[in-house]
């Protein structure tokens, strides 16, 4: 990676508390500009809590986030549009609307935020569906589709204005091997040839292996990070038992 | 190096000697959000290259090219297949390159399907039939099933889920209760001084009560009150039950065997019956004491008043009301919890099962007061 050093996004001293309960502690980490990050962890420790912080959707207890230079957490509603356009997110339960097609859900950004007409809208569209492998079914209702398919479309409706980073929850849950495997190719594709910075929390070792630049490793108990690098590294040399478990999928 | 903040451009250049092409040079940073006007540009250049005419894409100085940038490159190539002219793309950047390989088949660029095509007449006309005969076939089964149901709950009160029934009828019935009073006192209020103008051109002022008592008892109390049952509660259990239809609750209700008019509308249906003559009878006091407060303004008593209010009405009138008010009852929550039950898929389909639920809950209480009023006719009620 040319001039790799630059961190796209801060996290720092961020913690989360909802109603009483301490969800994070304090987590500090960076993502470099042009990365395949990646969130890992138990179900329940916190992921996509951390990834709707990341994005502004929730006001943290305590901690800072900078994407780009700008903190999101400070930023007025207005502002933080801004920085809203930079990024794309896919939620874990995909969150298509259900009342517009997949196309119609794919084009709605671009008709909101870009001036381009209706047949271009149409086209940038089609092709978004067909790097997920949904051309076909463009005129479906997400309720139409399996759930695979649904978050599929939600990576294209993501991608919709190219951004130039991506938060993807769990978009591999609930895949078949064969789609998960293109599925990371396509985010390894993304990040090579366009130089989007991917954030993805996900538990499948092999995307993790395939796609993962660097993964932070979040824990229930610690509330915080137990282990950061890469995770061929992590799989067999790191300190704890648990974290060298998680990597060769191995019961306590 | 990658170059996001150049403005993209699009020229034409038309063919020299030593080249028999025309060049169409695109550059700089080609993204959706600045895409817009070379879009616009790119599309009117290319249809005025001649036909058979070839085109050269110089993309040697795009500087940055996302997917929407790619789509330009495709639809470009697609514009110039359709005038048969041969198109050839140089100087895309490798990275940029793979995007585009991915798109070599170009089945998505076709139209959409027809789907949205202008239908016939007799096809329209047709589907309606089918479908409103779908719809009273669903409901005949519904009522079937519901029937059976209630007669279960009669005979099995214990199993009967009875903390759902005083929950729906703390909804149905308390909370509903200010807005029955509201409205009732000002239809009191107004009934009573719409007629007393009228009825003071005959020195019938005294009459004023009578015609209050009546017209509330026998009508517009019930109807009053089943109407905004059917505004709230009605469309509440639409709500509610197509939700739960939605997010496959229901689905999962019978596959745990069991049954989703057993368990979910019995329990409304009852408490709605239940408390549909008690918002009546709330109804009539507070569309009396509208009316009372007429009849006193007029320079009457009270102990007129209640004099008038006995001699109008008997026994009869208030029961024939309170029936009335709990056959609306059954009514509406039955058509609400079917609407809900009816609720096909995705978000819109909520709201429309709520809509029709209510337009239905309104119709049927109407349909069923004309066909009372005949009947008490009849009967000498
Ligand atoms: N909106 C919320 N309100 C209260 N608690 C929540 C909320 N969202 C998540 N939690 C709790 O926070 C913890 C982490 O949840 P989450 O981030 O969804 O976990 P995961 O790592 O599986 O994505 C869980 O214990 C969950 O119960
Ligand atoms: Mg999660």
């Amino acid at each position: 990676m040319t001039n790799a050093a630059k961190s796209l996004i801060e996290v720092s001293g961020l913690s989360v508390v909802y109603g009483d309960y301490t969800v994070l502690k304090e987590v500090s980490f960076e993502v470099t500009a042009g990365e395949v990050f990646v969130i890992l962890g138990g179900s329940g420790c916190g992921k996509s809590t951390l990834l709707k912080h990341m994005i502004g959707l929730y006001q943290p207890a305590s901690g800072r986030v900078v994407i780009d230079g700008d903190d999101i957490v400070a930023r007025e509603a207005r502002d933080r549009e801004a920085i809203l356009r930079k990024i794309g997110v896919m939620y874990q339960s995909g969150a298509l609307f259900g009342s517009m097609t997949l196309l119609e859900n794919v084009s709605l950004p671009l008709e909101e935020f870009t001036q381009l007409d209706a047949a271009a809208i149409q086209l940038i569209a089609r092709m978004k569906l067909k790097l997920v492998g949904l051309e076909k079914f463009a005129d479906y209702m997400p309720a139409e589709i399996s759930g695979g398919m649904q978050k599929r479309a939600a990576i294209a409706r993501a991608m919709a204005l190219d951004p130039s980073i991506l938060f993807l929850d769990e978009p591999s849950a609930g895949l078949d091997p064969v789609t998960s495997a293109e599925l990371d190719a396509l985010i390894k594709n993304l990040a090579q040839n366009l130089g989007i910075t991917f954030v993805v929390v996900t538990h499948e070792l092999p995307s993790i292996f395939a796609i993962a630049d660097r993964v932070i490793m979040l824990d229930k108990s610690t509330k915080g990070i137990v282990a950061t690098g890469d995770p061929r590294v992590l799989k067999d040399q790191h300190e704890a038992p648990a974290v060298r478990r998680f990597f060769n999928r191995e019961a306590a | 190096m990658v170059n996001k903040s150049k403005l993209p451009t699009a020229a034409l250049v038309p063919p020299t000697q030593s080249s028999g092409s025309f060049r169409f040079v695109l550059e700089g940073a080609l993204q959706a959000a600045t895409l817009h006007q070379v879009w616009k540009e790119s599309m009117h250049q290319v249809a005025a290259v001649p036909s058979g005419q070839g085109l050269i894409l110089d993309a040697s100085k795009v500087s940055y090219c996302d997917a929407a940038g790619i789509a330009l490159i495709v639809a470009v190539e697609e514009a110039l297949k359709k005038q048969g002219s041969p198109f050839e793309l140089i100087g895309l950047d490798a990275r940029y390159h793979r995007l585009l390989e991915q798109f070599t088949d170009r089945t998505f660029a076709q139209e959409s399907s027809s789907k949205a095509d202008c239908r016939h007449l007799a096809e329209v006309l047709g589907e309606g039939v089918v479908n409103l005969s779908k719809d009273a076939f669903a409901l005949v089964s519904f009522v079937g099933e519901l029937i059976i149901a209630v007669l279960w709950a009669i005979f099995h009160p214990r199993q009967l889920r009875w903390r759902d029934v005083f929950l729906t009828c703390e909804n149905v019935g308390a909370n509903a209760l200010p807005i029955v009073a509201l409205i009732s006192f000002l239809i009191g209020l107004i009934i009573a001084f719409q007629a007393a103008i009228p009825l003071r051109q005959f020195g019938a002022q005294n009459f004023v009560a009578d015609l209050v008592a009546v017209s509330l008892v026998r009508e517009l109390g019930p109807l009053m009150t089943a109407i905004i049952l059917a505004g709230r509660s009605g469309a509440a259990f639409a709500a509610e039950i197509g939700t739960m239809k939605v997010n496959e609750e229901i689905n999962a209700l019978t596959t745990m065997g069991l049954q989703p008019v057993r368990f979910l509308v019995v329990a409304r249906v009852v408490s709605a019956v239940v408390m549909m003559p008690v918002l009546t009878i709330f109804s009539l006091l507070f569309g009396l004491i509208g009316g009372g407060i007429v009849y006193l303004s007029l320079g009457f008593s009270l102990v007129l008043y209640c004099h008038q209010l006995v001699g109008a009405l008997d026994l009869a009138d208030l029961a024939g009301g309170l029936f009335k008010g709990a056959v609306f009852g059954l009514l509406v929550a039955a058509v609400g919890c079917f609407r809900g039950l009816q609720t096909e898929i995705g978000a819109s389909a909520v709201g429309l099962s709520t809509t029709r639920a209510v337009v239905s809950g309104i119709t049927l209480i109407v349909i069923a007061d004309g066909i009372f009023s005949v009947s008490f006719y009849l009967l000498g009620i």
